[in-house]
């Protein structure tokens, strides 16, 4: 094959384009969605209290996997990784140096957006499979730094660390699960309209130059090698913010927590979500959370294949993931409206 | 010094698994441009269908003949049936698809024949190879049935008409298909010869390893490594990545203190994205040109 | 006159029914937790059904076929077991969501038999504050064992560190001048075994101890450390693996033609799923020791025990693999609750749950190796704490020796 005949046979683009517009949901859907989440949890037990706590935590995670791929188009596998980090500084943290929960999170942030922002750099030369598989490396190398005997005193090694739950605070009567899902919501609307908004601004524009044509991009002046680290580093950020809700949530860390499965379940929250439609992740994360409970209720013996049977007939019927729905919905009110 | 010597021999004998795996990773990457993550559980169970065979007391040829043309068949049908209608969709999409094969292949497999493993007979003998007591005549036997699988698949590809047109198919699809090529055919035909390979590897690997549904995980990681190491776009490529994966995890554990022998896929991985940052095609990759 | 003394017998005797019957009731009052009534215990579980460590899954199906023979036989005090049992994965968050649900939206009376370190550790705090008895843990984790922070935990099998000094204390007795290598799995139990072995060894274990190599479950196959580890000439080789990594071991051991003395965790002793495939006749000499009867082995064919697992086997699990030892493995944990529910009687709140679990004295579960007896107290929350060790010769395992007392408690 010469050179000229590789190039055309790339066919197509390793990630879609999606239009900026279609990035989020209208005002008024958001508004009624966000009313839902706060007012639900008042009625409802503590057990699903704490699913749709970790509902938020997961569609965070996917979320900034979504930044990454879906507004970059740099294809991650080791978004586990960051996820761990998050958690281990969380945990660490609260149970060696005493640290109020709230305040490990921006600390959280900032060492996974440095952490993330260094791995950018040597994978700036790298793409689509060699990415994948770079990532990959990462995600399968985390469990094996954690469980590293140096640095076992702080890290509990595989005995992993406990994690204590706050109460909630000024002495508010609501339950721990209950105090902590409203600080996950309040984290989460914060992080989501950070995200929109920098989807929305220059950055993220450079973003998605970047994923449709680097080369392209970089002829008209956008300093890609900077975008593509920025957008790891924000991309991990968010996932270690993830990480260490989920830490605290779970109120345990342990290196056999934070494996390459990890890594698989938030890629496929992202594809059932919409690639690149912030909203779908939550579908996604749901999606990821509820549907393996569903194919255990089925098939204890064939949970796998349930699931499979399952992923498989969502992309079948919605290739494009959630993001689809969500468009048929709204040709559907606009019809309605029409009439 | 005999130490290096032997794990550098152990290395090679580990790395006929990755390389034998290396082999259909290629295979499928050259028919449809993507990583199949099932193509290890693909292997798993065909390995599974031939111990079945066996079990019920045919011979252990006629049984590997027997599975070969089962996988090629059913590598075929799978396409067809659950990839075809998903051309169109986005490529993380296909990828998911992927993923939900593989789970069904893995899950599928536990039931059947559960988790406890099995031992799987091999036609060469497990003697010491030569009188070294490092490689035995199986694993001798493996390097050499990749070794000639290697030469098979650079014939078919070279010299056959058909190995041209698959070659045409997955480079320039509209060029083909305007010479009367059928490039969804081509495709198909990929991946019933990529689940034929992955079946020998995995009758290869099964007597090393034991067989169980969750064999092929980590065999998998590494055939991947090995393949991008070596090139994408080389078969041969693919067997020496394989090797040289297996030499260097080897010597990195025995050698690299400390750390060296918890570390070992981490740092194996490390170093082929270190070489794929130097040539990003891989070490006999054929080197791609974006056009704008 | 006779009308009178009648009156009054007639009286007394009433007055004295409705004494006992009253007194009786008061005693006999049943009292319920969450979970149990009068027609049902419902009891609650975790296990590994898919994930790495799926081979165990088999513990809960032999779990619930158990209870489903108990109910046949009309149950335990006349109430069901009502057996809810969910996939974790192997996963601690997973773990966590799972016994979540089990507590709050299955309303169980009681955690049975949950397996693993990682995730029994992650729920292990959850349950104690919510005193629900975390009951018959299926790991051989040494910190189970800890009555005082942790009342409302208890393990079931000998613990892996009390196995570990038993080997050691062999090894000094029989071969004091050996050199020792670990091979050992690079997680909880494998570093559990490994610290077990240090202490045992004691003061003598810098001299003895020539080489720990680890390995991750995740690598295919081990045959480069088996090298690595041949090369330092050790007399003893101590393998601390799951199964599969065991059979390749004393394989690759044999294919080396080196013959060391290999000591086996008793976690993968199966004979029909680790020493056959590694070849009967690479594995002569290999030692292990036992708190269970081997279903494979011949000298058990009449032993009363085994004959009624080999009949539990045939009827509610027909088909499975009877040479693998985790089916007798959840037979004696699920005997094991089966008895302490029956010993609670009427009170089946979670306090005299725990209780009652805490007062078993020499139970004899029919799978158990003759001599070792099940033990528990307020202070001793490890039910089994012996072990005898035995070689393996010919097809199967030879007893040997005095059976042993392992008791480590919680550091």
């Amino acid at each position: 094959m010469s050179a000229a005949e590789e190039a055309i046979a790339e066919g197509h683009e390793a990630v879609e384009a999606v239009p900026k517009r279609a990035m989020t949901l209208g005002t008024g859907t958001s508004l009624v969605v966000l009313a839902a989440l706060l007012v639900v949890p008042m009625f409802v037990k503590n057990f699903i209290i704490f699913q749709m706590t970790m509902l938020l935590i997961y569609g965070l995670a996917v979320l900034a996997l979504n930044i990454l791929t879906g507004g970059s188009g740099q294809f991650s596998l080791g978004q586990s990784a960051f996820y761990a980090v998050g958690a281990y500084t969380s945990a660490v943290l609260m149970e060696h140096a005493n640290i109020n929960y709230a305040l490990t999170i921006p600390v959280s942030a900032v060492i996974c957006f440095g952490f993330g922002y260094l791995f950018g750099k040597p994978a700036l030369r790298l793409s689509g499979i060699y990415l994948a598989l770079a990532t990959f490396a990462l995600a399968t190398a985390m469990p094996q730094l954690l469980k590293l005997n140096f640095l076992e005193h702080w890290t509990g090694g595989v005995q992993g660390l406990v994690v204590t739950k706050p109460d909630a605070p000024f002495g508010l009567p609501m339950s721990q699960d209950m105090w902590l899902y409203y600080f996950t919501l309040a984290v989460t609307v914060a992080i989501y309209i950070f995200s929109v908004n920098l989807l929305r601004s220059r950055s993220g524009r450079a973003f998605m130059a970047i994923r449709d044509n680097e080369i392209a991009a970089s002829s008209m002046g956008v300093n890609v090698a900077l975008y593509k680290t920025l957008a790891f580093g924000v991309s991990a950020g968010i996932t270690g913010v993830a990480g260490s809700l989920g830490a605290i949530a779970v109120q345990f860390v342990a290196p056999d927590s934070y494996t390459i499965t990890l890594a698989i379940s938030l890629f496929l929250g992202m594809v059932v979500g919409g690639v690149g439609w912030l909203p779908g992740s939550f579908v996604g994360a749901a999606f990821i959370i509820f549907v393996p409970n569903m194919a255990e209720s089925i098939s204890k013996g064939l949970s796998g294949a349930v699931f499979g049977v399952l992923l498989f007939l969502v992309i079948y019927l919605v290739p494009h993931g959630a993001r689809q729905v969500a468009i048929f919905g709204q040709q559907l009110v606009g019809k309605l409206r029409k009439n | 010094m005999e130490l290096f010597t032997n794990q550098v021999l152990a290395g090679i004998a580990t790395g006929a698994i990755y390389a034998c795996m290396a082999l259909a990773v290629v295979m499928i990457y050259q028919a449809i441009d993507h990583l199949n993550f099932a193509q290890g559980e693909m292997a798993m169970f065909s390995t599974f269908i031939s111990w079945q065979l066996m079990q019920w007391g045919v011979s252990y040829w006629a049984a590997f003949l027997m599975t070969l043309a089962f996988s090629f068949v059913a590598g075929i049908a799978i396409e067809r049936i659950l990839f075809k209608p998903l051309a169109k969709a986005p490529v993380l999409t296909n990828v998911a698809g992927f993923i939900a094969l593989f789970a069904i292949i893995n899950s599928s497999a536990g039931l059947i024949w559960d988790f406890t493993i099995k031992q799987y007979p091999t036609p060469f003998g497990s003697a010491p190879f030569l009188g070294s007591q490092l490689i035995s005549t199986h694993q001798a036997g493996m390097i050499g049935v990749t070794v000639a699988l290697l030469l098979a698949l650079y014939f078919f590809f070279q010299y056959t008409r058909i190995g041209l047109a698959m070659r045409a198919a997955a480079s320039v699809p509209e060029s083909a298909r305007l010479v009367g090529i059928n490039t969804s055919w081509m495709i198909a035909l990929g991946w019933g010869m990529a689940t034929a390979i992955g079946s020998i590897a995995g009758m290869l690997i099964a007597p090393v390893v034991f067989l169980e549904p969750n064999m092929m995980g980590g065999v998998l990681i590494y055939g991947f490594a090995a393949a991008v190491l070596g090139g994408l776009s080389s078969p041969f490529g693919a067997v020496v990545g394989g090797f040289l994966v297996g030499v260097f995890e080897n010597l990195a554990g025995t050698y690299i203190p400390g750390v060296g022998n918890e570390l070992k896929l981490p740092i194996a991985l490390a170093l082929i994205v270190s070489v794929l940052v130097v040539k990003p095609a891989g070490l006999f990759g054929r080197q791609i040109v974006k056009r704008v | 006159m006779l009308f009178e003394k009648t009156l009054r017998a007639a009286a007394l005797v009433t007055a004295t029914a409705a004494v006992t019957l009253t007194s009786g009731a008061a005693l006999a009052q049943k009292k319920y937790d969450t979970g149990a009534s009068d027609t049902e215990i419902k009891i609650g579980n975790i296990m590994p059904y898919s994930g790495p460590a799926s081979a165990y899954g088999i513990i809960g199906k032999t779990e619930e076929a158990y209870f489903r023979m108990i109910n046949d036989k009309g149950g335990i005090n006349g109430r069901k077991i009502n057996f809810v049992t969910y996939d974790d994965g192997y996963s601690p968050p997973k773990a966590v969501e799972q016994v979540r649900k089990l507590v709050e939206s299955d309303e169980v009376l009681a955690v049975f038999n949950p397996l693993g370190t990682p995730s029994n550790t992650a729920i292990q705090k959850y349950l104690n504050a919510k005193k629900i008895p975390q009951l018959f843990v299926a790991t051989g984790a040494t910190k189970w064992n800890d009555p005082k922070n942790f009342p409302w935990t208890m393990g079931w099998q000998p613990s892996y560190q009390s196995e570990a000094q038993i080997y050691a204390k062999w090894l000094m007795k029989e071969k004091p001048d050996a050199k020792v290598a670990i091979l050992y799995q690079n997680d909880d139990f494998g570093k559990d075994y490994l610290k077990g072995t240090k202490d045992g060894l004691g003061a003598k274990a810098a001299s003895m101890i020539i080489m720990e190599e680890s390995y991750e479950i995740s690598e295919p196959s081990i045959d480069g450390h088996i090298v690595k580890i041949k090369a330092a000439n050790p007399d003893v080789l101590l393998i601390y693996t799951t199964p599969k990594f065991a059979a390749q071991t004393i394989k690759k051991t044999a294919e080396l033609n080196w013959k060391p003395l290999q000591i086996l965790t008793n976690v993968s002793i199966s004979v029909g799923s680790v020493m056959k495939p590694a070849g009967f006749e690479n594995a002569q000499g290999v030692l292990s020791a036992a708190y269970a009867k081997d279903s494979t082995d011949p000298q058990w064919a009449n032993d009363p025990g085994m004959k009624r697992w080999h009949e539990f086997v045939d009827k509610y699990m027909p088909g499975a693999d009877k040479s693998d030892t985790s089916m007798v493995y959840g037979y004696g944990a699920a005997s094991t609750l089966a008895k302490v529910l029956e010993m609670c009687g009427d009170d089946l709140t979670r306090a005299n749950l725990m209780k009652q679990a805490a007062s078993l004295k020499d139970f004899a579960p029919d799978t158990l190796l003759p001599g070792v007896k099940i033990n528990t107290s307020p202070t001793d929350f490890a039910p089994i704490a012996q072990l005898q060790m035995m070689r393996f010769k010919g097809e199967r395992w030879e007893l040997f020796g005095e059976i042993i007392s392992g008791d480590i408690a919680s550091q």
